[in-house]
């Protein structure tokens, strides 16, 4: 297969169970990963759902050439880095509606006074309309870390950048943020 | 260097608050398992079609190690398929022409 995917590699019985089970663990510890990622991205469950279902039919084709190639690290970063490039491909689709992603995608919270309800929407709100406004590059950093919880290195993996590098894109971006906020106070 | 320390602001908070994971519909895990069942089951249903339709002489082709490259690459990819099966748990709605039997009637075809 010219793009590598489902090498064929004359694989055993034992080991053909042994890559099935571990895509079957890979795909119940991180679905709502994929999930989560994807709909931050696209900011609606319709095309969440259609951006998840795609990054794990990509994932089953490539995942023997992944894990090989991993090297005993975890696969949430090259999963992510899927669901990354399909959203990216679903933006580029979309480019005359330039201003969809997160358009819809309400702030999750739990609060339980009204007052409360009242002012921490506006607050999140303010949070996720600012989030909106940074570069792609800088937004998806704080999903993964904030939506997803990975860490510099799985974030830096998944986007295909250094450590460091990623290190300093989350920094900007929170600064950024920051003071977009605060301007609008 | 100070400006690159580990920001631990409001806004990280508010972020974390904003930005919580969401919980996939329950419909979404049986759609993406099906759609993995398709596949795995058309690649299967592909594989059986092309062994069917071999004709003799290219089954006594295929005796000829030097052509054993296709249907080895097919049965690794037939087999990676059919694996697929285990890992959505519908084993047990294959088809009985499934993957593993088209292996074995590619392997009696060539003894």
């Amino acid at each position: 297969m010219a793009d590598g995917a489902t090498t064929p590699t004359a694989l055993s019985g034992e080991a053909k169970a042994k890559l099935d089970r571990d895509f079957e663990q890979l795909y119940r510890d991180h679905l709502r990963d994929v999930y989560s990622y994807s709909y931050y991205r696209v900011g609606n469950h319709h095309d969440a759902e259609d951006l998840t279902e795609q990054a794990f039919l990509q994932a089953y084709r490539h995942f023997e050439r992944a894990q090989r190639e991993s090297d005993g690290r975890p696969l949430r970063p090259w999963l992510i880095r899927i669901a990354h490039n399909l959203a990216s491909n679903y933006h580029r689709d979309r480019a005359r509606r330039p201003q969809s992603a997160l358009e819809h995608a309400d702030p999750i919270a739990t609060m339980h006074d009204t007052e409360q309800i009242v002012e921490g929407r506006a607050e999140l709100q303010a949070v996720m309309d600012g989030l909106r406004n940074l570069p792609g590059d800088r937004k998806e950093a704080l999903i993964m870390r904030f939506a997803l919880g990975m860490d510099n290195r799985e974030i830096a993996r998944a986007l295909g950048r250094t450590d460091g590098a990623t290190k300093v894109l989350i920094h900007r971006a929170i600064k950024q943020l920051e003071e977009e906020m605060a301007a609008d106070e | 260097m100070s400006e690159m320390r580990e920001p631990t602001t409001d806004v990280e908070d508010l972020l974390r608050s904003a930005l919580r994971p969401i919980e996939p519909p329950e419909s979404l895990p049986t759609r993406v398992e099906g759609t993995l069942t398709a596949v795995t089951e058309a690649a299967a249903e592909e594989l059986s079609a092309w062994a069917d339709e071999l004709s003799e002489s290219e089954l006594a082709a295929l005796r000829d190690p030097r052509n054993w490259v296709r249907p080895v690459a097919a049965a690794a990819a037939g087999g990676l398929a059919g694996g697929a099966l285990l890992l959505v748990e519908v084993r047990r709605r294959r088809r009985p022409s499934g993957a593993s039997a088209v292996v074995d009637q590619l392997r009696n075809r060539l003894s």
